[in-house]
């Protein structure tokens, strides 16, 4: 699946979709697929204070688990409650349904675009 | 010798290897062997030929026979001990139709469910059992016995508690190996223990769980609501440790409020053994599924969309999460699981409650007795135990019973409890009475259960409970299962890093032998000479085979030792005041439960990296030793590696952790490999965990019992596990050609002092009967034929690691994954595919993901082995064929596979032939072979299992018949 070009990418495999100070954050149809089908999404909750580079989540499929790390300093303002009860979303729509939270933060991380990002991963 | 057994154990004969020689370019084994295992770590370096202390091989006859003897020696009373243990009655039909049954003892864990639907369900049947005695909402497919299990729902508790809080309070009426066993584990993990006396309404502290025994380890019934409601208010985890024959009769954990039950099984038709094995069991409240221990199976759907058993939430367990793994321990106790089941599905709920209740009758009847006789007993509420107060006269009791046949429990000085079971008789409640001076006669009085605490809910409502009263009806339950499923009995099942060998019908026979079978382990030191003389040449045997000094028989699991094995490093360091030297490092193809013991013995796991072909990077493992200086604990490598081959630096490698300090932990998992030509204390290892149940032919169970001896130099002696009743404390230390004796002072690390001794007699029974050159053959036979599969499969699959000489060690990793990029066959429809042809996948994906294991073990003969090879060869055939457009990618064999008789039978609508799909068998082969095949098929019950649908949908209970509506 190609990577969309409004999405900005983390070396971890997530995206983000920047609008201003907010940004909506999933994991990317590369990361997905090397997952494997996802049965099982720990998010973090509403309001928590989240520091980039940290672990803040969990995806787990039948095979692996894949941690879900913070692409920016700053706080949780929305999660994706479809995605809790219905992990397959992350599967099926990566770049879409499947999102997982909301964040607003202060200072843009550097990030990559979305050729750069096909380029790590080599597809 | 014609009959030596050592031929009939290994598969190949001469003419075979010759033929498999020739195949690789050898002109004998002899050179093979030289080829493969690097000279620098043979044994004849280290000492002299001949020094072996293994006996001449005996043959089986002559076995059975020194075998009776060692029975002999062992003396059968009637145990009255109780404390956790009870004398139970097997039924005949589970004994014959399971224990002794190699279609269930010689099957592996159920990684593949399609052909393990059989046990599956029979652990289903047990999870239902404890959750439904339990009251609680999900219970695991088995934990290694009940002090583990406490254990285990301590570390649940600290990881689920929101608690700020390092303490675990502990009832002070909990059984003595139970506490003993969190009191060695505790300082590892920075838990603090606090003994409290709950019944006597101590106040609780700030703690983040609670375990409490019900009823008490004293035998006194008492009401925990109150305490467990109290300590969930402050945020506590609630344990209870419950006996599951009385629940029956007493209200269950789950309506006391407990958040987590453990306990043991045993009593529900498993022999004590001396101590084990038996299933213990954990049970959790609805929420705190995910941060349980163990294997769990859940139900799910196959291709069909009809319910199908599988391992369920595996994403917890430590070959995955490795350092943050729920658990190290990988085996359940399966095959003992499957037994404890079954005795609920034989008796089903009026049964069982007529069996406590019995059970009761017995123990009040022998208070009433003891009162009628001016004894005290000093509870008025019990289940099976009565705790009598004889000032003064414990010990002298105690010692008349005996010599009358019975063993009590002498609790101190001035009392004695007293456990009954399903056994015993009136008679023999009066003979007992007697050594206390009462002499009523037995007649049946009123429960001592209290009121308030009789069990009112119902349990084991499912069909399977209440239909299979008939003996008839039982057996052919136990053979419909066992129908389903494929273990040893079939075919080969070549799971790299398993080594499903032989397990020979003569090493089985003792095991259910009533000498054996029937000991407490608590029983007298005089009462058990057979066991400590048999314990003490198989240690003295082990020692010999593996270069270290002495041996710990007492770890129940491969990851039970290694985890004694780290503790005994941590020990080590600690005594010389190095308490900074908290640093494992694990090289990134380590098995994950390395990790996750590590992190259990209270290191920080560093990983180190592996170089293209597969060994330990030597750059790597140096820049991490200084980086980590005197902070280095130990180093853990597998040897021969994860990879299946022979490292030639490991001198080098454990010299480099000698130097820094550091000491040396070589995992025994590939030990077959090497056995008789080369030992771990040679090389440098400090000390080592074996697989009883890989190389000395324990069988697997179908994922337990196992038995994990760790074995050390005798620097590390004093830091193996020790055990507060062990019968002989004097463990065999052997010193060049000196034979003494050592004590072992470390953590306990099972509930029993020889973990799960039962089933020893197996492992010495193949030692006794191979001697040393025997092992040394059946290694090599081993050797070679890993190396012919990876040499007639070269041109098909490519081998992903060899060592020197392009040879590799007792396994092969096939890499599938040029041949996934291909033509999008997985490693999955291929291992799934291998049913179609009668076999039991490779190891998949382990240690690198895209990839099948291969060990086929000297027990194979040559036409398996072919079988099999062309088997693979014929699988490939069909991936190509795919990749010429001849099948969709969606639709052929293989993406179909398995293929059950039910798709063969319906509408068939595929582009190739049902023919095809159920016998795929070679075109060439002859006419008398093929019909001899086609006739003995084995078919899988189910197709191919969504494993994705039973994780989002958990349900690990016996699913209700209508699950099974179209």
């Amino acid at each position: 699946m190609a990577n969309p070009t409004n999405l900005k990418y983390t070396e971890e495999h997530e995206w983000l979709l920047v609008d201003g100070d907010n940004a909506t954050v999933g994991i990317t149809a590369y990361a997905a697929e090397k997952l494997g089908d996802v049965v099982y999404v720990e998010l973090p909750k509403v309001g928590a204070a989240i520091t980039a580079g940290t672990v803040v989540g969990e995806i787990e499929s039948t095979k692996s688990v894949g941690e879900l790390y913070a692409p920016v300093t700053g706080t949780v303002t929305e999660v994706n409650d479809a995605v809790v009860s219905s992990p397959e979303l992350v599967n099926e729509d990566p770049f879409g349904a499947g999102w997982l939270i909301k964040v607003s933060f202060a200072d843009v991380p550097a990030l990559l675009d979305a050729d750069a990002y096909t380029a790590l991963t080599g597809e | 010798m014609s009959n030596a057994f050592v031929n009939r154990h290994i598969g190949t004969d001469s003419a075979a290897q010759a033929q498999m020689l020739k195949q690789l370019g050898y002109d004998s084994i002899e050179h093979l062997i030289e080829a493969a295992i690097p000279e620098s770590i043979h044994v004849d370096q280290f000492r002299a030929a001949g020094s072996s202390l293994l006996p001449e091989p005996a043959t089986e006859r002559e076995t059975i026979a020194e075998l009776r003897e060692l029975a002999s020696k062992n003396t059968l009373r009637r145990s009255l001990i109780g404390q956790g243990y009870y004398d139970t009655i097997t039924p005949a039909v589970i004994k014959r139709n399971v224990l002794e049954n190699p279609s269930w003892y010689t099957a592996y864990t159920p990684y593949q469910p399609e052909i393990s639907q059989g046990r599956l369900e029979a652990i289903i049947n047990f999870q239902t059992m404890v959750t439904d005695l339990t009251g609680l909402s999900t219970a695991n497919g088995s934990m290694l016995d009940e002090s583990t299990s406490a254990v285990e729902a301590m570390l649940l508790a600290r990881r689920s508690s929101k608690v700020d809080s390092n303490v675990f309070v502990v009832d002070t009426n909990t059984l003595a190996q139970t506490k003993s066993l969190i009191a060695g584990r505790v300082q590892a993990v920075g838990i603090e223990v606090v003994e409290l006396d709950l019944a006597a309404g101590a106040e609780l502290p700030n703690a983040f769980g609670v375990l409490i025994q019900y009823p008490g380890a004293n035998g006194q019934i008492w009401d925990p609501s109150a305490v467990i409601e109290k300590a969930k208010a402050a945020g506590a985890i609630t344990i209870v440790a419950a006996d599951l024959l009385a629940l029956t009769l007493i209200t269950s954990p789950a309506e006391l409020g407990a958040d987590v039950a453990v306990g043991s099984s045993q009593r529900f038709g498993v022999p004590m053994g001396f101590g084990g094995p038996h299933a213990g069991y954990l049970a959790v409240r609805a929420g705190l599924e995910r941060s349980m221990p163990g294997r769990l199976v859940g139900v799910s759907l196959d291709a069909n969309g009809e319910p199908a058993y599988r391992l369920t939430l595996q994403a917890r367990e430590q070959h995955i999460r490795r350092d943050k793994a729920t658990s190290n321990i990988c085996t359940a106790q399966v095959l003992l699981a499957v037994m404890a089941g079954m005795y609920a599905v034989y008796h089903g709920p009026e049964g069982l409650k007529e069996i406590a209740t019995e059970v009761h009758e017995r123990a009040t009847a022998l208070a009433a007795i003891l009162r009628a006789g001016g004894v005290t007993v000093t509870h008025d509420n019990f289940f099976d135990t009565i705790h009598v107060s004889v000032p003064g006269k414990a010990a002298a009791i105690t010692a008349a019973a005996k010599a009358g046949g019975f063993l009590l429990n002498q609790v101190d000085a001035d009392s004695i409890t007293i456990s009954v079971d399903e056994t015993t008789t009136p008679g023999e409640v009066e003979a007992v009475a007697g050594f206390f001076g009462a002499d009523a006669a037995y007649q049946v009085v009123a429960s001592a259960v209290p009121a308030t605490l009789v069990r009112t809910s119902a349990y084991l409502e499912h069909p399977v409970f209440n239909t299979h009263r008939s003996e008839t009806s039982m057996m052919r339950y136990l053979k419909r299962l066992a129908d389903f499923d494929y273990a040893l009995d079939r075919g080969m099942i070549p799971l790299g890093s398993c080594t499903m060998k032989l397990n020979a019908a003569t090493e089985m026979e003792a095991v259910t032998w009533p000498e054996f079978g029937g000991l407490h382990p608590f029983a007298p030191k005089e009462d058990v000479g057979g066991y400590i003389e048999l314990i003490a040449q198989l240690e003295k045997w082990l020692v010999d085979l593996t270069g270290y000094n002495t041996v710990s028989l007492q770890p129940n699991a491969g990851s039970q030792g290694e985890l004694a094995g780290l503790m005994a490093i941590r020990g080590y360091h600690l005594a010389n005041g190095d308490t900074q030297r908290t640093v494992c490092l694990i090289p990134s193809s380590a098995h994950g439960t390395n990790a996750a013991s590590a992190v259990l013995a209270g290191m920080s796991v560093v990983v180190i990296a592996c170089d293209e072909v597969g060994n330990v990077d030597l750059d790597d493992l140096r820049a991490k030793i200084a980086e980590h200086g005197d902070t280095l604990a130990a180093l853990m490598i597998t040897y021969p590696s994860t990879h299946g081959v022979y490292e030639h630096a490991v001198p080098d490698i454990t010299a480099a952790v000698h130097a820094a300090g550091g000491q040396v932990y070589v995992d025994g998992a590939n030990l077959n490999a090497m056995t008789g030509f080369a030992r771990f204390g040679d090389f440098g290892g400090d000390v080592s965990h074996l697989n009883l149940h890989k190389t000395f032919c324990i069988p697997h169970g179908g994922g337990g019992p196992g038995v994990g001896p760790v074995a050390a130099k005798a620097h590390l002696a004093p830091y193996l596990p020790g055990h507060f009743a062990i019968q002989n404390p004097h463990h065999v230390l052997v010193e060049g050609d000196t034979v003494s004796t050592v004590t072992h002072d470390g953590a306990q690390i099972s509930a029993a002092p020889y973990g799960s001794p039962s089933i020893l007699p197996i492992s010495w029974a193949y030692v006794r009967m191979m001697g040393e050159q025997g092992i040394r053959d059946a290694t090599a036979s081993a050797v070679l034929a890993a190396n012919y599969i990876s040499k007639r499969l070269a041109e098909y699959y490519p081998t992903l690691y060899t060592g020197e000489n392009g040879l590799v060690a007792h396994e092969c990793i096939l890499d599938l994954r040029p041949l996934t990029d291909l033509t999008g066959v997985s490693v999955d429809d291929v291992a799934k595919r291998l049913v179609d042809f009668g076999f039991h996948a490779p190891t998949m994906s382990f240690p690198v993901a895209g990839t099948l294991m291969i060990e086929p073990t000297e027990s194979e003969d040559l036409d398996e082995i072919e079988r099999f090879i062309n088997a693979m060869i014929t699988i490939k055939a069909e991936a190509d064929a795919v990749l010429a457009g001849e099948w969709p990618a969606e639709d052929n064999p293989l993406h179909n596979a398995p293929h059950t008789a039910a798709s063969i039978a319906g509408e068939w609508n595929h582009p190739y032939s049902r023919e095809k799909a159920a016998y795929p068998y070679a075109d060439g082969l002859d006419a008398a072979t093929r019909t001899m095949r086609v006739r003995s098929k084995y078919w899988p019950p189910v197709r191919r299992i969504d494993n994705a649908y039973g994780d989002r949908n958990l349900v690990c209970s016996c699913p209700p018949p209508e699950a099974f509506e179209n």
